[in-house]
């Protein structure tokens, strides 16, 4: 099949996942109240779609400019950031006070990670470099998370600071999505427009700098394009794993190996990924004895975990 | 193209002074040969020529293409994915360059394999065809043939030998000197990060054994000819 074809094919089941997300909810299958769709479903739908293509894009970008298969936005550090800021608005009790507090906390912490992330990473980044300073700010990031937790003021608030932490769309609004919506788009944008270095530094970084890439500007672009598309799903969603990893190794097969020729393909492929997996979460309880919403971070991570393991088998040695 | 001249070069990397004062010229048409021992300052001599050096002359992509050392590819691109890799200075994705690249370096019939998945080889053709993609001026590849068979190693050598006689200009940094002696139209020979000398490629095995501390003369014994 030609390229275009897949992109094509990847954004049909897209659109189709989305209508039937906003058909399917805890009352069942059909057309809902006009208050319902527009209020809960269209929120909840359009945020999967959209932290879906993020995570996608910015696997795929990161995964070809550090020439590793298992680089995944998370391990920038980012989305760490971005947890911990929500975090801290739960922590201080902000959050209760006035709603839009949380997805702002958030975003605020992705946007100093992304900027320490560009600090650290210095002003002429190579991959090795800029993969240690995103396992730094991880690190730091997720110090400074469990301190939140252990000095948290009380069990609720533990309790419900972890499961936010697991990830999840449920009780989102519109608010939600405007907020997080531009950036991710804007992140988007960035990151597509990095095809040819990507192309160009599966040779390497000295072979990418003799064809005239300009290969500090593109690592950095990767990172910052990766921050803005990531950081505020992580802001108003919590900790979503595996779709930014698995996407990329699940088109290689079909469009092969060149990093800059799964760009494109890996948007409607995430969004895919994580529309199926939250529409898994929402009608789990439909069918399985359980007493709430399986947590959407732990859905991505166990459907992904096998899913890899399966690519993994198959990848040349 | 114009001549491309080096003055006075001094290249310092991590605080250590690779090149001293190089001052070398090369011409279009002619195929020059660095040639020296291990540490020398050859690589980093083709680098600069390539512009890839702190304060080496900047150098236009779609001009100068550069093949590095062990040159390899991260992923299975397809060998017309890595040829087509060259037209990325140019800011196309011309077919007819790739296909003439692809036929002179003999790999028209691998288009569709995966570099990672064809003989070794056949990958350094690859990678080789990547720099003919560009249509450049000069082509300066470092230790092209290294780990090549002998055969394999004189085709490669007579395709850039052909090429220089189209009036590019080819830089090649090689250790095979007998390589170096039979195919250049110049040696120029590094030594602890000078230039030694530059010479007429008949001329040149007394300065090349000289800096690389081995005797010369005749051996007769049975060797491989080129085909």
């Amino acid at each position: 099949m030609k390229p275009a074809a897949i992109v094509l094919a990847l954004v049909a089941i897209c659109v189709g996942l989305f209508g039937l997300s906003l058909l399917v909810g805890g009352a069942g299958f059909g057309v809902p109240a006009a208050l319902i769709l527009w209020q809960i479903r269209l929120p909840r739908t359009g945020l999967a779609l959209l932290i879906g293509a993020g995570l996608g894009l910015s696997g795929a970008v990161l995964q070809g400019s550090l020439r590793n298969p298992l680089a995944d936005p998370g391990l920038l550090g980012v989305s760490g950031c971005a947890a911990l800021g929500a975090v801290l608005a739960f922590y201080w009790g902000i959050s209760e006070s006035f709603a839009p507090v949380l997805p702002l906390a958030g975003l605020l912490g992705a946007a100093l990670g992304c900027a320490m992330l560009l600090g650290f990473a210095g002003r002429a980044p190579s991959g090795p470099s800029l993969i240690l300073a995103g396992v730094a700010l991880s690190a730091l990031a997720g110090a400074l998370l469990t301190l939140a937790l252990s000095l948290a003021p009380n069990p609720f608030a533990l309790a419900e600071i972890t499961v936010w932490l697991m990830g999840g769309l449920e009780d989102r609004s519109l608010l939600h999505l405007a907020l997080a919506g531009p950036p991710i788009v804007l992140g988007c944008l960035l990151l597509l427009r990095l095809g040819p270095g990507l192309d160009a530094l599966s040779l390497g970084e000295t072979a990418a700098a003799s064809l005239g890439v300009p290969v500090g500007r593109t690592l950095r672009r990767a990172a910052a394009g990766t921050a803005l598309a990531v950081g505020p799903g992580a802001a108003v969603a919590g900790a979503i794993g595996f779709v930014g990893l698995v996407v990329p190794h699940l088109l290689r097969p079909l469009l092969g190996e060149r990093p800059g020729g799964l760009l494109a393909a890996s948007i409607p492929a995430g969004g895919a990924l994580l529309l199926a997996a939250d529409l898994l979460a929402r009608t789990a309880p439909l069918v399985l004895p359980l007493n709430q919403e399986p947590r959407l971070g732990v859905l991505t991570a166990l459907l992904g975990a096998p899913f890899l393991t399966a690519i993994a088998r198959r990848v040349a040695p | 193209m114009k001549d491309l001249v080096l003055r006075g070069l001094s290249v310092t990397l991590g605080g250590r002074t690779v090149l001293h004062d190089v001052d070398l010229a090369v011409h279009a048409g002619e195929m020059l040969a660095l040639c020296g021992p291990n540490g020398a300052g050859k690589s980093t001599l083709l680098r600069a020529l390539a512009g890839l050096t702190p304060n080496s002359p900047q150098a236009d992509p779609r001009r100068a293409a550069y093949l590095e050392q062990g040159a390899r590819c991260s992923w299975g691109l397809t060998v017309g994915e890595v040829a087509a890799l060259g037209r990325i200075p140019h800011r196309d994705t011309a077919r007819q360059p790739v296909d003439r690249a692809l036929d002179l370096c003999g790999i028209a019939g691998l288009r569709d394999r995966r570099v990672d998945r064809i003989s070794g080889g056949q990958a350094r053709r690859a990678m080789l065809a990547r720099i003919y993609a560009t249509e450049p001026d000069m082509l300066l590849l470092d230790e092209p043939t290294a780990d090549l068979d002998p055969a394999a190693s004189h085709e490669i050598m007579a395709l850039l030998r052909d090429t220089a006689r189209q009036g590019r200009a080819v830089v090649i940094v090689l250790h095979a000197l007998d390589l170096a002696l039979r195919y250049a139209d110049r040696v120029a020979v590094l030594r602890e990060g000078r230039l030694v000398g530059a010479t007429a490629a008949a001329d040149a095995l007394p300065m090349a054994a000289a800096a690389l501390g081995l005797p010369y003369g005749i051996d007769p014994t049975p060797r491989l000819l080129p085909p």
